[in-house]
């Protein structure tokens, strides 16, 4: 049976991780290489490499970065974060990343979807939304990080998303993001049944539970998380243990 | 030397560097000679099948793959390709194993994407294969079950999970992406 896949996230900027990490026995905390290989080890399914620096002079570092990754590690890596152009796919995905995500450029360029994916295929382009509950109750998607509203309704986006040849969503929810109180499970369930391709859930991750309600309550192929992972809240090992117990498929 | 034959298609690199974490010589190539001569091959592919099949026919590639004598391993797209026929823009394959390739019916979510088990394993390409080893996969076309099959998976319908046919063999998942599992089934292969 297919398994649902957990994905932690790492930030990177200029090269290294951002944010604190607290694996017992790594030598250096910010070194991305060696704390993708560790999660690896722990039987992480896939990983995510955000650059959050993305300036056109740091490119070169994070082509680099990913090479090194490559040579790391055997499981399926996303890179995203500042690609633009089909050049910068091309850049990231011949260094050896399986796919490349893209959030702002798809909505300010949405053939850039297309062009990806007729070069190396769906499978290598995730279209990444940031999406955020307004008060008027609709699920808005946001860009530049967060801060720019589009006139954009996600599950629209979404469909349009996968129309143009995006292969994956990630889909996170603003409102969830930080909290640690959960997915954002009705606007996860609303996309994972509107398209017929992965949706990875992302933001709010706090608990166990949470993972295991995303998959009981949603179509989500898999589900991802940053701090809970790395700050040793969540050990991969132990979740994959909680959600099995719950019949939930995981490898 | 194993010989990884450049064409087209993405993802060379991770296969490339899953033979050199096993610490074996390997060199991505077109030069026919160069695959002759190789002590194995490895086909690997993501991608079309029409322009796949398009660039090797214009290198004269198809008839070396076919006529190739040592072990060779496709992987991916590399599978597809060594089938009959693929529905991807209605293209003529290799036909080194004689079974079709079809689209996914959309029943459940396409590509089929992620870890998934394997059923019915046979050796020596799936020698030490658990029951509970998961492969990673990443495909939204099919090769249907033939004689050649050496092991199955189940997403929608049974399909082969990889196929051998002589010095032939042939995965659907991705060996060099799916971690420890992926990198015995590959040692396997090399290890001939």
């Amino acid at each position: 049976m297919l398994k649902k896949r957990i994905i932690p996230c790492l930030d990177i900027k200029d090269g290294r991780t951002v944010k604190g990490v607290n694996f017992v026995g790594l030598r250096d905390a910010g070194d991305a290489v060696e704390l993708a290989r560790r999660y690896v080890l722990e039987g992480a399914d896939e990983l995510v490499f955000l650059d959050i620096t993305a300036t056109v002079e740091h490119r070169k570092t994070l082509t680099e970065l990913v090479k090194k990754v490559a040579e790391a590690i055997n499981i399926p890596f996303t890179v995203g974060g500042g690609i633009r152009t089909l050049e910068d796919a091309q850049a990231i995905i011949r260094a050896g990343a399986d796919k490349v995500s893209l959030n702002t450029s798809a909505v300010d360029h949405p053939e850039l979807i297309t062009e990806i994916a007729g070069q190396f295929g769906s499978q290598c382009v995730v279209l990444a939304i940031d999406t955020k509950l307004e008060e008027n109750g609709e699920w808005m998607v946001y860009v530049h990080g967060g801060r720019t509203a589009t006139p954009l309704r996600t599950v629209d986006w979404a469909k349009e998303g996968e129309r143009r040849g995006a292969g994956e969503i990630l889909l996170t929810s603003m409102n969830n993001d930080g909290t640690k109180n959960g997915f954002a499970i009705d606007i996860t369930r609303s996309v994972s049944e509107a398209v017929n391709i992965p949706v990875i859930a992302s933001g709010g991750a706090g608990s166990m539970q949470h993972f295991a309600e995303v998959f009981q309550q949603t179509k989500a192929s898999a589900a991802l998380g940053a701090t809970v992972f790395h700050f040793g809240e969540i050990p991969v090992p132990a979740l994959k243990e909680f959600l099995k117990a719950q019949d939930i498929p995981v490898r | 030397m194993i010989a990884i034959i450049k064409y087209n298609a993405g993802n060379i690199t991770s296969v490339e560097n899953a033979v050199k974490r096993l610490g074996l010589p390997c060199k991505v190539t077109d030069d026919i000679d160069e695959i002759l001569c190789a002590d194995k091959v490895i086909f690997p592919g993501v991608g079309e099948a029409k322009s796949a099949m398009n660039y090797l026919i214009e290198r004269e590639l198809d008839d070396v793959i076919k006529s190739l004598l040592q072990p060779v391993l496709g992987i991916c797209l590399g599978l597809q390709l060594m089938c009959r026929h693929s529905e991807e823009n209605d293209t003529g394959c290799l036909g080194i194993f004689d079974t079709k390739v079809k689209k996914f019916p959309a029943r459940d979510i396409v590509p089929h994407m992620g870890w998934n088990n394997l059923e019915r394993v046979q050796p020596p390409l799936f020698r030490d294969f658990a029951k509970d080893d998961t492969v990673y996969f990443v495909h939204g076309y099919y090769a249907e079950l033939c004689r050649d099959t050496i092991a199955e998976c189940d997403y929608i319908l049974p399909f082969s999970a990889a196929m051998r046919k002589d010095n032939f063999y042939a995965t659907q998942f991705h060996p060099e992406k799916s971690g420890s599992v992926g990198e015995r089934i590959l040692e396997n292969f090399l290890r001939l």
